[in-house]
């Protein structure tokens, strides 16, 4: 099996092609004398190009298959081969090259909502309720990190949105989310000019996932406290998660427990485990 | 009766062929370990199925094809650059050097493909035109690289839904376009037993013509 094309000029026979009814030219001069080609002729020509293109097809094929192999077999990164991890990474530059915050994850009427599919409960832990739960963020621009109770978080300006919530897996529900963008809360606690990423835990760093700068201030990345129309349940991750439909289910975190504003490009749960760190829209 | 060689195909066309065999291979191996985790597809009216598009859980199991959604993904998304490569030269291949011609069907490729079809069911006797390709072949080939253009659109509508929006709300949405994107990939696993079949009926000297790009003719 071959992954990669191999240049069609590599090492095969180039017979000139022109229209296909013409005759073919024999290969060696000695032919080229009988015009009129007796069978034997045709017969010897057939087996001249059939051994040489078969073998060329031979080896082709056994390059290929050895070309497989090598990528089958190559030192991993996050539990992905390297070229594949390479091949994402260059799918997030050239996506963030082209990425504008303009562009919605489109928005839905309260008809098109779908039942709130429950998936994925690490790092949730015990559901010990909102009262002792609070919100650190950290990388504040020079200041200590600051903790934040839910009605911090509600006090600042309440959106609505009812957006698709596409799971890598490959499905996606409706969902109406209620909450506080993120970029409201970082005007508030703002990171340093410039910095790169957001990263996000749960308590006890059970869960974590990491985000690039624009995806984290886009206009739909939402701080939620509420998912149709109720408070999230502890399944859901009670008492705050994240909404944010310009990426994968995987990074719409639960019951986040730290914000951390960083210049290192974040851990993230899935994506040590074979998944686009990016796995952005 | 005087045997003599013919060229058929050219040398680039057989490459970009037979390059494009295991890409396509890869693709849908690796697009049936994305599948796995969500086979929601069937074959049905209303609420009455007649095939659900999916196996037991023991079955994929069987296969090998369980629990590698990531391992999926990541070859999906690193092949899929070869399989767009290959079949875009191939295009332009065609198109500058005229073999468009003889692979894109005409007014009369339609009634003369039912000619064939009917030939190949053993309802009609009168063989197809010692043509390159016959409308049937004209039309399978025409149609297998709107399918590949397609499964690169619908791909691209799903890799990217937001930054691609326009395209995936084209497909009628997300769901949509994986929906087409699932379809059309059934539609190569039909084409490609079709098209087994037919070369192995068609016979070796055929074959070899794919090869090596010379057929035997006999005048």
């Amino acid at each position: 099996m071959t992954e990669e094309p191999v240049e069609p000029e590599t090492d095969a026979p180039a017979p000139t092609d022109e229209a296909p009814s013409e005759p073919v030219e024999p290969e060696t001069d000695a032919e080229a004398q009988s015009a009129e080609a007796p069978s034997s002729d045709v017969g010897r020509e057939l087996r001249v190009r059939s051994r040489r293109g078969f073998i060329v097809a031979g080896v082709a094929a056994a390059a290929g298959y050895g070309a497989w192999r090598l990528l089958d077999g190559a030192a991993k990164i996050g539990g992905v081969q390297w070229p594949l991890r390479r091949a994402f990474e260059f799918e997030e530059r050239l996506t963030e090259a082209y990425f504008k915050p303009s562009r919605l994850s489109p928005t839905f009427s309260t008809e098109a909502i779908t039942r709130a599919r429950i998936n994925g409960g690490v790092g949730l832990g015990p559901d010990v309720g909102a009262a002792s739960w609070r919100l650190r963020v950290e990388g504040i621009d020079g200041r200590a990190p600051s903790e934040l109770t839910l009605d911090d978080i509600k006090a600042l300006p309440r959106n609505d949105m009812i957006t698709e919530l596409r799971c890598i897996e490959g499905w996606s529900i409706v969902v109406h989310w209620t909450g506080a963008r993120l970029t409201d809360l970082m005007a508030r606690l703002p990171p340093p000019r410039g910095t790169r990423y957001v990263a996000m835990e749960t308590p006890g760093r059970g869960y974590y996932v990491g985000l690039d700068m624009e995806s984290a201030m886009h206009p739909q990345t939402l701080l939620a406290y509420e998912i149709n129309g109720q408070p999230l349940s502890w399944q859901h991750g009670a008492p705050l998660r994240l909404a944010i439909p310009i990426k994968y289910g995987i990074k719409n975190i639960k019951r986040i427990a730290t914000i951390r504003y960083t210049n290192i490009r974040p851990a993230d749960f899935w994506a040590e485990r074979g998944y686009d760190w990016y796995a952005g829209h | 009766m005087m045997k003599r060689l013919e060229k058929k195909h050219p040398l680039a066309i057989r490459w970009f062929h037979w390059i494009n065999f295991p890409i396509l291979a890869l693709m849908v191996w690796s697009g049936l370990l994305i599948y796995w985790a969500n086979p929601v597809y069937r074959i049905g009216i209303g609420s009455h199925t007649l095939l659900k598009m999916t196996v037991a859980e023991k079955t994929y199991e069987k296969l090998h094809v369980a629990y590698r959604l990531a391992e999926g993904i990541s070859f999906h998304f690193f092949v899929m650059w070869f399989f767009a490569i290959n079949g875009v030269l191939y295009v332009l291949y065609t198109l500058i050097s005229s073999e468009w011609r003889f692979l894109v069907p005409n007014r009369h490729s339609f009634a003369e493909a039912v000619q064939v079809l009917l030939h190949d069911l053993h309802l009609r006797r009168e063989a197809p035109p010692p043509r390159k390709f016959n409308g049937a072949q004209q039309i399978a080939y025409t149609a297998i690289i709107l399918m590949g253009l397609g499964s690169l659109l619908t791909g691209l509508a799903i890799w990217r839904p937001i930054q691609f929006g326009w395209l995936t709300a084209l497909f009628g949405g997300y769901q949509a376009a994986r929906f087409f994107h699932f379809w059309i990939t059934i539609g190569y696993v039909v084409f490609f037993v079709v098209h087994v079949a037919q070369v192995v009926k068609t016979g070796w000297n055929n074959f070899r013509a794919m090869v090596i790009g010379v057929e035997v003719v006999n005048d």
